[in-house]
């Protein structure tokens, strides 16, 4: 039986963690996600969980001892936002090579200078290519839900890869929402229990891990990483289709929203959606057709899937809160991707906003939605990539 | 395992460190990681700094460590090593493993002195249940011969080459091992690979101890420190008898010199037979080999008065 709560993002994961009660722990702090981690360590010392925490000295050695403890054989989480996530950048790919299922919820936050504690998804896009699977989340809710799913998907058998969860600092990790917790039998049951594959504890066989391999195998090495990469989406829903049994709550890999008659198409990730859906639906009570895509998984990022979505569409906005400077947002160049292989493709532009936490409001996507219109009615492009929301 | 301190005894052991591996030939770290193996007894998790001899133990599908093995960066064997020991101990209260397992981590001096200070502090501090062993060999060698924190002054390397107006290192060495012992830790020591029985003694002395254990273990490299490739133990018998690499443990606070050269020999002895003090050897640079020597002999005589308080 669901129960249902008001509480932050951060103490909605906290939750999660707490039920899956893994074997080892990571903990540092960084804001906005050190209340995570905070109440996670209080769930320790009032006997609440019995994870052993490592409480280390920099976010490089806990994405390090994570990676021991993963190697060592067991369930092993940690959590960051920002600089901490790029302190583990070395680290992160590592994790992903030895392919060790470590669960990381990321509450996303601007990466330095000039330092900002604000939410942006500077830092999860950063590390889109470290190997890791990227789940991205609206609200707590989605926060919540994404970490228990990403322990079965991270851990499956045929996959064995780390996994970020994302969600926006303060934004969602600070804010009270209402939402549904899972009993505790019901998420154990549903995360089961952690299946080892090769670990350093078995000492009766001795295993070598992170070898020096050169020119000889190092190329099929990373050709064995993208194939189990190929696997994830299938994982991911097979996932989400057993959990929306567990809990009436259905995910995809991503959502979309009045989509499949939309001529004008915003997509966006994460927290901003929710603003954005509003204004959808007053375009809508307007007669003009709009619609959203959001995406979930990031990375493998579901090309043909998200293609297909937007194949009937006459104009979309890819916004991006990141920058990839000289180039276009992160998430455009994805989306941009997808739909080059469609034989006829909508008008596509970018908008950057919401960088360091400044403020994403419906007359953004107002304003945004009518250049759309203006676009998908014959209207020019006049600027591919454009940053709003900016104090003149 | 490990029971007798003779030679025989030791040498019915199986190795855990084996052949196979590409170090070059005369170099110090195998013979460090053997005898630091020989004197562990059970069930041993061991992890590795990048560097010579992480990159030259596992390469490809081939490894020479018969025990269970980790690397995965430079800087931060202890983090790494710090995870493991800790996901032991969680498996152990879950009642998952029963067995008693010790933990190695080793890390060339870059990867500890340098690279690696902050993760090893750290997990020194926090107390996991291991042995961290650097083989001290003065410099990064992997990458060529570039100078650590580990680099003995005057020493030529290749990013401070000896050169017309600079004659080498001009910076003395991190004192590590005390400054590990100031972390409060059970055990800390200096050995070197020509005193055996020293070494074994120190490494089963560390394995009595509950708790962080660090040990400094001379290593030579003759590729950079530019020596005959059968000079490793010569060399390292050298260092110790120069008083340059004295043999010492901080046993819980109390330090103890646990092997006093007969006659302390000048520093020079222990540096001529190595080319990258050749150039200290040259007309005007008698004040650099002069500087040398005083900072050994005030060194040893600190040491002297630190173990006379105990
Ligand atoms: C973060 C990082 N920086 C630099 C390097 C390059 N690197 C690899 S091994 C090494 C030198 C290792 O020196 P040391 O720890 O003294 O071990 P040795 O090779 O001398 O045995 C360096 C600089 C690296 N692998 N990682
Ligand atoms: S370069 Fe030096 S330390 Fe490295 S393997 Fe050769 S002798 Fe040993
Ligand atoms: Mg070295």
């Amino acid at each position: 039986m669901a129960k249902v709560v008001a509480v932050t993002g951060n103490e909605a994961v906290a939750e999660a963690l707490r039920q899956v009660n893994p074997d080892v722990c990571g903990i540092y702090p960084i804001t906005p996600q050190t209340d995570m981690m905070q109440r996670y360590a209080s769930f320790i010392n009032n006997g609440k969980v019995d994870t052993e925490a490592v409480l280390v000295e920099s976010e490089h050695s806990s994405m390090s001892a994570c990676i021991g403890a993963s190697a060592a054989g067991g369930r092993v989480v940690t959590a960051t936002s920002s600089t901490g996530l790029a302190l583990m950048w070395e680290m992160l790919h590592i994790a992903s090579g030895d392919r060790l299922p470590i669960i990381m919820p990321v509450v996303n936050r601007a990466l330095s200078a000039p330092l900002n504690i604000h939410g942006d998804h500077s830092d999860a896009m950063g590390a889109r290519d470290t190997g890791w699977i990227q789940i991205w989340s609206e609200n707590g809710q989605e926060a919540y839900d994404n970490t228990i799913q990403a322990f079965r998907i991270g851990e499956h058998m045929d996959i064995r890869l780390p996994a970020m969860v994302c969600m926006d600092g303060f934004i969602i990790s600070h804010s009270i929402e209402r939402m549904e917790y899972l009993e505790d039998a019901e998420v154990k049951k549903f995360v089961g229990e952690f299946k080892n594959l090769h670990p350093l504890l078995d000492l009766d066989k001795p295993k070598s891990y992170g070898p020096l391999i050169l020119t000889d195998l190092f190329h099929e090495y990373k050709r064995a990483q993208h194939e189990v990469m190929t696997k994830v989406k299938g994982v991911v829903l097979e996932v989400a289709g057993e959990f929306e049994k567990l809990s009436g709550r259905k995910y995809g890999l991503f959502e979309s929203y009045r989509l499949e008659d939309a001529d004008i198409a915003l997509v966006i990730l994460n927290s901003a959606a929710g603003t954005s859906k509003d204004v959808v639906d007053a375009f809508r009570d307007r007669g003009i057709k709009a619609g959203l895509l959001k995406p979930r998984l990031f990375r493998p990022f579901p090309y043909e899937e998200v293609a297909a979505a937007l194949k009937n569409t006459k104009a979309v906005c890819v916004m991006d809160r990141a920058d990839s400077f000289g180039g276009y947002g992160p998430l455009f160049m994805e989306v941009s991707s997808a739909l080059y292989q469609l034989r006829n493709r909508p008008a596509l532009i970018n908008k950057i906003y919401g960088l360091g936490g400044r403020d994403y409001l419906p007359s953004h996507a107002e304003l945004v939605l009518n250049e759309l219109d203006g676009i998908a009615k014959g209207g020019k492009i006049n600027v591919f990539k454009e940053y709003i929301g900016v104090r003149e | 395992m490990a029971s007798g301190l003779t030679l025989k005894e030791l040498s019915k052991q199986e190795d855990r460190f084996t052949h196979g591996h590409r170090m070059c030939a005369g170099c110090g770290a195998p013979i460090v990681v053997k005898m630091v193996l020989l004197a562990t007894e059970g069930p041993v998790i061991a992890a590795n700094a990048t560097g010579c001899l992480e990159v030259s133990s596992c390469i490809s599908e081939y490894t020479a460590w018969k025990i269970p093995w980790i690397h995965t960066a430079f800087e931060n064997a202890a983090a790494t090593l710090s995870g493991v020991e800790t996901m032991y101990r969680s498996l152990k209260k879950r009642g998952r493993i029963d067995k008693d397992v010790k933990f190695i981590a080793f890390g060339g001096d870059g990867g500890t002195y340098d690279i690696g200070f902050q993760s090893l502090s750290g997990a020194m501090e926090r107390g996991h249940d291991m042995i961290y062993v650097c083989y001290d060999n003065g410099a990064y060698m992997n990458t060529g011969i570039q100078r650590s924190s580990a680099t003995p002054l005057g020493a030529d390397t290749t990013t401070c080459p000896a050169g017309d107006v600079v004659p080498g290192k001009l910076r003395s060495r991190k004192n590590l091992t005390k400054i590990m012992a100031a972390h409060n830790i059970p055990y800390a020591a200096q050995a070197s690979p020509s005193h055996w029985m020293d070494l074994i003694k120190k490494v089963q002395k560390a394995h009595s101890y509950q708790g962080p254990k660090f040990l400094n273990i001379i290593s030579p490299c003759n590729r950079g420190w530019r020596s005959k490739t059968n000079d490793a133990i010569t060399l390292s018998r050298l260092a110790v008898n120069t008083c340059y690499w004295p043999l010492y443990e901080i046993d819980n606070g109390v330090t103890k010199i646990t092997s006093t050269p007969k006659e302390k020999l000048p520093i020079a002895d222990f540096m001529k037979p190595q080319g990258r003090f050749k150039h200290v050897f040259a007309p005007g640079n008698e004040w650099l080999l002069e500087k040398i020597q005083q900072e050994v002999d005030a060194e040893w005589e600190k040491l002297q008065k630190e173990a006379k308080c105990g």
